[in-house]
């Protein structure tokens, strides 16, 4: 699908550099293909995206999305403010929902299973991934009661394997060193840091099979930032992730594959080395280095 | 200076210094006066020129601008002290409120003496002049002259009578105890001992022996029944009256109150239909409170209470058990009338609670009344809590209403006590805020029941203040628990 436009892309290059033109078509309204780079489509994808659109009230928010998440990856979304990377995350577990004037189009698809659809349950979705906010909100309760949160409310009593939930996704938040001692004090107490990996450890701990992130870092202090990044890395392999970041370095970071978003639209999606150091758009390029956005 | 914003310092400031001086006058105020009423004053016996003696507390200090033709027709002394006085305090005369008692011999509680009346040597404290509290009639004051016990006259010296009056007052005398006493004018009384409540000699006290007659009027006060219409004796039924209607109260309103702000803010689709239900609650805060008493009346007692007579008392009928104020009647009302502020609170708090925490819920696949339950409650709790405070302070000092559901001037059956089923929320109940109505101006002494309007108003505002500072501290702890760090 990508490929003429590519090609009618690069000769408009050779000619004469025309950096703009998709961005100014996008912001002119039109609906542009996004470059989607064949290693991405090479992996097995955990969810898929397909032709998706999403309207706050009268204003469209996303256009057409159409883009594979690869399984046990990081995927990045990056792009400027306003250009729909967490709305498009917020889709994914049907949390734009709780807004009243959201219209969407097109579906999404988790292993298979449809994500829009009639007949589909809500809540049996969102048990399925878990999700970290920008700013940390643990719950007004103790920090164990806030790690087995899911599997309370789905009805788990047992005393043991809630034990047992707790602690495996405290040490998977790499959290289990630091408040083994006082599981039972409030989580209000933690540090901003700590307490973000408490929400990393609430999101784990129901096991889901993707992991949703809306800028997990951008309240945090650089130290706490690099523990949350080092604990993204540990998690990839056992846990799909796909995190919203506004820090480019972040996302060079922590990701295997970067979508850059503008204005709705995906405009670029490939393995992040390849994206920040040689990307096959210079629209890409100049957002990465900085010359907009 | 108006840009750096000092005159509005100075202006705000001042708003509060008046709000603040307003109600430290009125509190102090009731503070002085309540606290004064049981502190037992000297008995001074007036002579005046017809050669009568008033024997009594003086309650009250006064000056009067005489009639033109009074001083005029006087003669002798008593015009030269009428003239005296009169030129010291620029045309007016002095007089004193005396509390003489002895209602059944005068017809009189309270007489005023002129000044001018009394000669030197008019005015007295006498020694044994004893003041006694009664079961009926009210206040005695006289002398004692004999006591006799079983027929028999035991002491005639008044120390003697007074230390054997102390020694048998409140035992247990099946041949009858009589106390003799004088009165100022000569007159003879014989007094019984079961029906004298507390006697002590007010001019002979010291400082200790005043405190101990303060500590047993308060005693009194707290924990006893009116006696004398209300007027003496203590308020312990109107204490537990409303208390017990407060907290009655609070437990009704709070969970209604909850539960419309909970669909109001959470369930309900944001809208024109939800603005005018929001205003018309807050509109329902300004509806005078005696109409909330006329729709209790009207539909409470007569409509379900009515009904619950017709179907469970009907043996009963016309006598109507339910069907008449109650203190549940009572409660149901005051928390229909305070349910607006519980519902405004409580919607406020439910707006405080960080959208973050309840989209971090959902998002672990929490339905919506999961999130309510376990997030958003504990977290808007102490904000329910400042609710039912708020409510409980209208409550508590709400009379209006009361007069018209269950709240009468006396019922000395309480409302809980150990007769099967314990609970009787059919009675009608005694409260402090009607009591002070009651007292003030409703009472055929009033003069004597004045002084206790206040004690009970002060009485009241403690109560208050109590079940406030109870709450408070609930909410503290909440406050502490569900937003602060700490358990």
């Amino acid at each position: 699908m990508g490929m003429p436009l590519m090609r009618k892309e690069s000769t408009a290059m050779d000619a004469k550099p025309a950096p703009f033109d998709r961005l100014a078509a996008i912001v002119a309204g039109e609906t542009v293909p996004p470059e989607i780079h064949s290693e991405v489509k090479a992996e097995e994808a955990i969810l898929q995206v397909e032709g998706f659109n999403l309207w706050y009230g009268e204003k469209q928010a996303l256009f057409d999305i159409g883009m594979p998440i690869p399984r046990g990856k990081v995927t990045a979304l990056i792009g400027p403010s306003g250009c729909g990377k967490s709305t498009l995350l917020r889709s994914v577990n049907r949390m734009n929902d709780l807004i009243d004037t959201v219209r969407i189009s097109g579906n999404m698809r988790i292993a298979g299973d449809e994500i829009y659809g009639k007949a589909v349950d809500v809540i049996e979705l969102r048990r399925r991934m878990g999700m970290v906010f920008q700013k940390s909100n643990p719950f007004p309760m103790s920090i164990r009661e806030n790690v087995v949160y899911a599997l309370r409310i789905n009805g788990e009593r047992n005393r043991a394997v809630l034990d047992e939930v707790c602690e495996k996704a405290l040490r998977g938040a790499a959290l289990w060193d630091e408040v083994k001692d006082r599981l039972d004090e409030s989580a209000l107490g933690m540090s901003g840091g700590q307490q973000q990996r408490l929400c990393i450890a609430r999101a784990i701990a129901a096991e889901p099979e993707m992991l949703l992130m809306d800028e997990p870092c951008s309240a945090l202090d650089p130290i706490a930032t690099s523990r949350v990044e080092e604990l993204i890395l540990e998690l990839r392999g056992d846990y799909t992730v796909l995190i919203v970041t506004h820090n480019m370095q972040q996302a060079s970071r922590v990701s295997d594959y970067t979508a850059f978003m503008y204005l709705g639209q995906v405009v670029e999606y490939g393995p992040t080395a390849r994206l920040f150091t040689n990307p096959r758009l210079k629209e890409t390029e100049d957002y990465i280095t900085g010359r907009f956005g | 200076m108006l840009a750096r914003g000092e005159p509005v310092v100075w202006l705000t400031g001042s708003g509060l210094v008046i709000g603040l001086l307003m109600v430290t006058v009125l509190v102090g105020y009731v503070f002085y006066q309540g606290l004064i009423t049981f502190w037992p004053r000297p008995v001074v016996a007036l002579t005046t020129p017809d050669g009568r003696t008033h024997l009594g507390e003086v309650t009250r200090t006064d000056t009067f601008i005489p009639p033109p033709d009074l001083i005029p027709g006087l003669t002798g002394a008593l015009r030269e002290r009428a003239e005296a006085q009169t030129a010291r305090e620029e045309g007016a005369l002095g007089r004193r409120l005396l509390r003489t008692g002895n209602f059944e011999l005068t017809g009189e509680h309270f007489r005023w003496v002129e000044d001018y009346l009394i000669a030197e040597g008019g005015e007295s404290r006498p020694e044994w002049a004893l003041v006694f509290e009664r079961t009926t009639w009210g206040r005695f004051y006289g002398f004692p002259t004999a006591l006799v016990l079983g027929g028999e006259v035991v002491a005639e010296d008044p120390s003697r009578i007074w230390e054997m009056f102390q020694d048998h007052h409140g035992g247990d005398h099946p041949a009858g105890a009589v106390l003799r006493v004088r009165t100022a004018s000569g007159e003879e009384k014989e007094l019984d001992l079961t029906e004298i409540v507390r006697a002590y000699p007010a001019n002979r006290l010291g400082f200790l022996d005043k405190v101990r007659v303060y500590a047993s009027r308060w005693n009194e006060f707290l924990t006893a029944e009116p006696r004398e219409a209300n007027s003496e004796g203590g308020v312990f039924p109107a204490i537990f009256g409303t208390v017990v209607m407060t907290l009655a109260m609070t437990i009704l309103v709070v969970p209604f109150g909850v539960m419309a702000a909970l669909y109001l803010r959470e369930y309900a689709k944001q809208g024109w239909l939800t603005s005018v239900v929001r205003i018309s609650i807050n509109n329902l805060a300004g509806v005078p409170s005696i109409v909330f008493g006329v729709f209790g009346l009207g539909f409470f007692c007569y409509i379900v209470g009515g009904g619950i007579d017709q179907v469970f008392f009907s043996d009963k009928l016309p006598s109507p058990t339910f069907g008449t104020g109650g203190i549940m009647w009572a409660s149901l009302t005051l928390a229909l009338l305070t349910l607006p502020v519980v519902i405004v609170a409580t919607e406020e708090a439910l707006a405080a609670v960080p959208t973050s925490m309840r989209e971090g819920s959902f998002a672990c696949g929490a339905t919506r009344w999961q999130t309510i339950r376990r997030v958003v409650l504990p977290r808007a709790l102490p904000g329910v809590m400042t609710g039912a405070i708020l409510a409980m302070a209208r409550g508590a000092g709400e009379v209006a209403p009361l007069m018209l559901v269950g709240a009468v001037k006396l019922a000395p059956d309480l409302p809980l006590d150990l007769e099967w089923p314990f609970m009787h929320p059919e009675r009608s109940f005694m409260h402090l805020g009607f009591h002070i109505y009651d007292l003030g101006f409703q009472s055929q002494n009033s003069e004597a029941a004045k002084p206790m309007v206040f004690t009970t108003t002060l009485l009241l505002m403690g109560i208050v203040l109590f079940l406030n500072a109870a709450a408070i501290r609930l909410r503290s702890g909440l406050t502490r628990k569900y937003t602060g760090s700490k358990f």
